[in-house]
């Protein structure tokens, strides 16, 4: 029989080897499941992990890992700040189709305004959009003592219902012969988020992303704002000593994440996607936790994390063409990364002993 | 006296990775003898007694009850062997009523009808009245105790452990509580009884065992020896009492008046109406049984509590509504009772913790960033100041002694040059040594003008070191008075006498 | 008898039926949650459940191996989840959310090749005359087995928690788990067990969304039921008879929106299919406000890991 013995400081070592260990397990167990699904495991491993960086057409997917790491990233740092404060926003999902709502609506309306303003009162819509959706679950829990994680996650399914109204009526394009899906945001120059250098991927999102990943590790290792984030996580009862108010931090948490979410769909809808569809969300909300998890909620290990996890659906997209791998296997095969994870976590702050060991 | 041998330890030991709990232990109790294990804390008196009553395994020697091998694998065996224990931190839940209480503690309880009968007739018979019906959680220490001796004593045990019984009760209550014990003696139970108070030990046990660091040192009849030499025996050097240098009485910097406020505890107690005043220079000592208000006064003090903004004054300014951090700055400092969790954080290191309460009154912030080798300097202070054994300061707080960390904690509120000090049971769970070093430092910082309530369920600790005495009682806080002149009785009056036990053993009273 | 294209009487039977899935998964979050344990995973498990059931039953040919193996798929979901909070000591939270996101994925990864299939009907426990009585016959006596099993469960999952020594056991290890180990109690064991126990009830649930509610299998079949089960836990304050009212409440909620959007009423469709989800909020503060009374009656250690340090 094996044993957990408490460390009494926490492993550094495997603080950092565990997302490592957890991702090569999950390439075994992964690599099994394909295997059962009839493909060839390493072929699968490689199409998923190897060609998109290196691969043949690695010039035009590399751009499309930008693409798909930046909402991730913009979303998991939000969640991380509050994941570490005990604070579990799980309805980002919802915050980023507001966000993408309320920014294309705001800049819908002054269509078709050719000002430089358009975008960045887009961005601030955006920005307020998903910090308000955020806000519900947030209020709701400091005044009345709800549940965060119920309410957010219900009002997944609110933001859904709202986008589908959004596209097939009230963000509906007029020109648009009564097909559902708002006017499209590459022909609205004022209000678009094209790609900053060619064929790089890069738009406003990523950049944003990466700024505030940096902001955020500034902020956790270096402020007094981020040392109450983690004090609040790790001992509530030492936070409110310190002198932590639990509620301000609530709002502060939540509303921040709501932001970054909103931000995500704000440069989704006005770049890549291109216009409010009903079909706008693709689970980046969802995914995104993994992706806080992944990166061990430090904001450098998210912004890897991230690329990681971007690397997944690329390269999952691949597999699913040209290989014929059902695109829910990579949904799988994401979900078991998180199981690795939390499970080889255990390392951090545990040792395994043999009970036979010294005993008797 | 001899006795048939009732338990017998041979050679026990144990070790947990860097601590040999329990080192080639060997004892004997007799049948309806009241045997003592007396010891510091840490000296390995609870590793002992959870082998016997099946918690742990010991890795070597053997144990023998009545006349035959005894090895328990789990507690249950060891209930049906005729062990019972009374736990030091009670091992009830809150939420269940008094008979489910006692159920769960029983190999195989009778219908809860029935069992009730029995819970009133045995609480009756040994004047320990008690409701089957009522929650756990709304009872207090004192009672739930005597759930805990009831759950033992359905089950007829022939061995009865009791961890630390008496720091929960008022004098009145140990009394009765050692009424209860001696009847039980008498009709043949054996009581192996833990403490580390002497007064005690003396007045009830027949024999001792006197452990330190994991080791028998001595075995002998307390009532021969003084108090003192089963002191020295206990920790192995005398020990000198703290030097008081009484400064001078200033005016009043910390004044609480008439203050009342519902417990953010659940299960807890209510403030109701708390007045005190305390002048620089003055040590005031609140005593009282655990659960009668102390945590949520702590809590009022230090500002994780708020009350109207009169009730509070903090060197004459009104601090009622003032948060923690606020109230630090006003010159008011507080030490919690819980360390792993409340005065710390147990997974952060020990720089993180010093910057969790002198982040303002050392100047460790700019702009709101933080200075971290500023932070360390002071983390560092305090471990060569306070003697803070540890690798270093950069090690997770969870990973020190209970001790180390105390010595941590309190010296990382002594210099911060406070004017006002809270401390909430200085130095519980801390051996001796520490313990003197701990109540010397508290005394040089009212010598040199600090106010000071220091709230203990240590009687002895509070006379040692407060000029004034007062006792919090369901909440509500007598009138202080002078240490000097008290009487063990008028302090026994002072908290509540025995609570709701004017019935028990009336053939006596 | 019509109130706006809508018959009570119908409306009542139907809700019965839509209140199944959630009030199964919810009593079995209740014994998980009774236990000190927090399992978010409700939802994965419920619709690894709904396919498990759905292809079994499409292979046996019989509804009753459906449910069987639906609460066999929702068990083993649970057995990962429950070996990664009580042997590895993961964060019950971040875990549960895992169960889910796994098994969203992996439900669609099984359900490939399963749409549009019909699969064996579950059919009306026969009750003779009974059924024919008018208002008292469609509500009460025309109903599939699980109805009638489901209310059963609520029955017995409150007598075991309320008279049996095992139900105090359950309790004692979720009020506290230091206390339950001091008396000798195997808290993680007894944990496993009711995380076992939670996971087959939410596959059973799912799997009478797939063979009774839909009846077929399509992608994100659950849609939320497993969220709203866990709101109903809360909402119940924790007491079994309380999750049947929860169910039914919200069963009605549900039938009465659909049967509106068919009736053509003058409420948007949207505002209607979102009611549920506003309606579980709306619920979770009442229930929660008020100086908290469901907080008061929350086991005292739910979501915390216990370890034996010594």
């Amino acid at each position: 029989m094996l044993r957990l013995e408490k460390r009494p400081t926490p492993s550094q070592f495997w603080l950092y080897a565990t997302p490592v260990v957890a991702v090569l397990l999950t390439m075994i167990a992964g690599g099994i499941l394909f295997g059962l699904l009839g493909k060839n495991p390493v072929a699968v491993i490689k199409t998923i992990f190897w060609d998109p960086i290196f691969g043949e057409f690695a010039f035009y997917l590399r751009g499309q890992l930008l693409v798909k790491a930046g909402p991730l990233i913009l979303i998991a740092i939000g969640l991380s700040l509050g994941f570490r404060a005990g604070i579990w926003n799980i309805g980002a999902e919802g915050q980023y189709i507001m966000g993408a709502i309320c920014g294309a609506g705001v800049a819908l309306a002054l269509y078709p305004t050719e000002s430089r303003l358009v975008f960045p009162l887009a961005i601030l819509a955006g920005a307020l959009g998903g910090w308000a959706w955020a806000m519900i679950p947030a209020i709701l829990k400091t005044r009345f003592n709800t549940n965060e994680i119920l309410v957010s996650l219900m009002l997944v399914y609110v933001a859904e219902t709202i986008l589908a109204k959004a596209s097939t009526g009230f963000l509906r394009n007029p020109e648009g012969a009564g097909f559902p899906g708002s006017r499209s945001f590459s022909t609205f120059k004022a209000a678009s988020n094209p790609e900053l250098i060619a064929g790089s991927g890069l738009h406003w999102g990523g950049v944003a992303a990466l700024a505030t990943g940096v902001a955020a590790y500034v902020l956790l290792s270096r402020h007094i704002l981020g040392f109450q984030i983690k004090l609040a996580g790790q001992a509530p009862r030492a936070a409110r000593f310190h002198g932590v108010n639990p509620e301000k931090l609530v709002l502060l948490c939540m509303g921040l994440s709501g932001a970054l979410a909103g931000l995500a769909g704000l440069f989704e809808v006005t770049g890549p996607a291109g216009k409010i569809s009903i079909d706008f969300n693709v689970g980046y909300g969802f995914t995104a936790i993994i992706v806080a998890f992944l990166g061990r909620l430090n904001p450098l290990g998210i912004v890897l994390a991230g690329f990681l996890m971007a690397l997944t659906y690329v390269g999952g997209e691949m597999a699913a063409t040209n290989m014929g791998l059902p695109s829910a296997a990579i949904q799988v095969f994401q979900g078991m990364l998180l199981f690795f994870l939390l499970g080889v976590d255990v390392l951090t702050n545990y040792r395994i002993r043999s009970a036979f060991m010294g005993a008797r | 006296m001899t006795r048939p041998e009732l338990l017998k330890i041979e050679g026990i030991s144990k070790s947990y990775p860097g601590v040999r709990a329990n080192d080639d232990v060997s004892f004997a109790v007799g049948e309806g003898e009241v045997h003592a294990l007396l010891g510091e804390n840490g000296a390995g008196k609870s590793t002992l007694v959870k082998m016997i009553y099946g918690l742990v395994r010991p890795d070597e020697g053997k144990m023998t009850f009545r006349g035959a091998p005894y090895t328990p694998g789990k507690p249950g065996e060891a209930r049906a062997s005729g062990v019972a224990m009374v736990f030091q931190h009670f091992s009830l839940f809150e939420a269940l009523n008094v008979a489910e209480n006692v159920a769960l503690g029983m190999e195989n309880p009778p219908p809860m009808r029935e069992l009730a009968a029995r819970i009133r007739a045995v609480s009756e018979e040994y004047g320990l009245p008690l409701d089957p019906a009522r929650m756990v959680g709304d009872l207090s220490a004192g009672e739930r105790q005597r759930v805990e001796i009831i759950r033992c004593l359905l089950q007829d045990p022939k061995l009865l452990i009791m961890d630390e019984p008496t720091s929960v009760l008022t004098p009145q209550e140990v009394e009765i509580l050692f009424r209860t014990l001696r009847q039980l003696s008498a009709e043949g139970t054996a009581i192996l009884y833990i403490s580390h108070k002497l007064e005690e030990i003396r007045a009830l046990c027949d024999e001792a065992t006197i452990l330190r660091r994991g080791k028998v040192v001595a075995t002998c009849t307390p009532r021969e020896k003084t108090a003192r030499e089963l002191a020295e025996m206990m920790v192995g050097a005398s020990l000198s009492p703290p030097e008081r240098h009484p400064g001078e009485k200033g005016e009043v910097v910390l004044g609480v008046t008439d203050l009342s406020a519902p417990s953010p505890i659940p299960f807890g107690t209510s403030l109701k109406g708390v007045s005190f005043t305390v002048a620089r220079g003055e040590v005031l000592g609140i005593a009282g049984v655990a659960g009668n208000g102390q945590d949520e006064l702590l809590l009022a003090l230090s500002g994780e509590l708020r009350s109207g903004p009169d009730k509070v004054r903090i060197g004459g300014h009104a601090a009622g509504d003032l948060g923690p951090a606020e109230r630090r700055k006003a010159g008011l400092v507080a030490a919690p009772e819980d360390r792993y969790g409340h005065a710390a954080a147990p997974d952060m290191s020990l720089i993180e913790n010093a910057f969790l309460t002198g982040a303002l009154r050392r100047g460790l912030t700019k702009n709101g960033f933080i200075d971290w080798a500023a932070t360390k300097t002071f983390a560092e202070e305090v471990i060569a100041t306070y003697d803070v054994r540890t690798p270093g300061s950069h090690v997770a707080a969870r990973a020190l002694s209970g001790g180390n960390l105390q010595k941590f904690l309190i010296g990382r509120e002594l210099d911060q040059t406070p004017e006002v000090i809270v401390i909430n049971q200085p130095t519980w769970g801390v051996d001796a040594a520490a313990a003197a070093a701990i109540r010397q430092a508290i005394l040089n910082r009212a010598a040199e003008g600090a106010g000071v309530v220091v709230i203990s369920q240590d009687l002895d600790e509070l006379l040692e070191i407060a000029d004034q005495f007062a006792v919090l009682n369901e909440g509500r806080l007598t009138k202080p008075r002078p240490v000097q002149g008290l009487t063990i009785d008028e302090i026994g009056l002072m908290m509540g006498g025995a609570h709701g036990m004017e019935v028990a053993h009336h053939v006596e009273a | 008898m019509d109130f706006g294209g809508i018959n009570p009487v119908i409306l009542i039977a139907s809700l019965m039926v839509a209140a199944v899935p959630i009030m199964l998964a919810a009593l079995g979050e209740l014994v998980v949650e009774k236990a000190g344990v927090l399992n978010l995973g409700v939802e994965g498990m419920m619709i690894v459940g709904a396919i498990c059931g759905f292809i079994t039953a499409v292979h046996t040919g019989s509804p009753v191996m459906g449910f069987l193996g639906g609460a066999v798929g929702g068990a083993a979901l649970s057995l990962v989840f429950a070996f990664l909070t009580q042997v590895l000591l993961a964060n019950q939270v971040a875990t549960g959310l895992a169960l889910t996101l796994f098994g969203l994925g992996f439900a669609s990864l099984m359900g490939q090749g399963y749409n549009g299939i019909k699969p064996p009907p579950t059919l009306s426990v026969p009750m003779g005359p009974l059924a024919d009585i008018p208002v008292l016959g469609p509500i009460l006596f025309d109903h599939d087995w699980m109805v009638y099993m489901s209310i059963a469960l609520v029955a017995l999952v409150w007598w075991v928690l309320k008279a049996t020594r095992l139900g105090l056991i359950i309790r004692a290890v979720g009020e506290s788990h230091d206390a339950a180990h001091a008396l000798g109690y195997k808290v993680n064991r007894i944990r496993l067990g009711c995380i076992a126990f939670g996971g087959a009830m939410a596959g059973l649930g799912g799997a009478y969304i797939s063979l009774v509610r839909v009846p077929q299998w399509v992608d994100g079949i659950t849609a939320g039921a497993g969220w709203i089960a866990l709101a109903i836990v809360v909402f119940a304050s924790w007491r079994p008879w309380r999750v049947l009212i929860g169910a039914y409440l919200f069963g009605g909620i549900t039938v009465l929106q659909l049967n509106l959007q068919a009736a053509g009423s003058a409420i948007p469709v949207e505002y209607l299919s979102m009611s549920p989800y506003l309606i579980t909020i709306l619920v979770l503060v009442i229930m929660s406000s008020g100086r908290g009374r469901a907080a008061l009656n929350a086991p005292a250690s739910l979501g915390q890991n216990f370890h034996a340090a010594r």
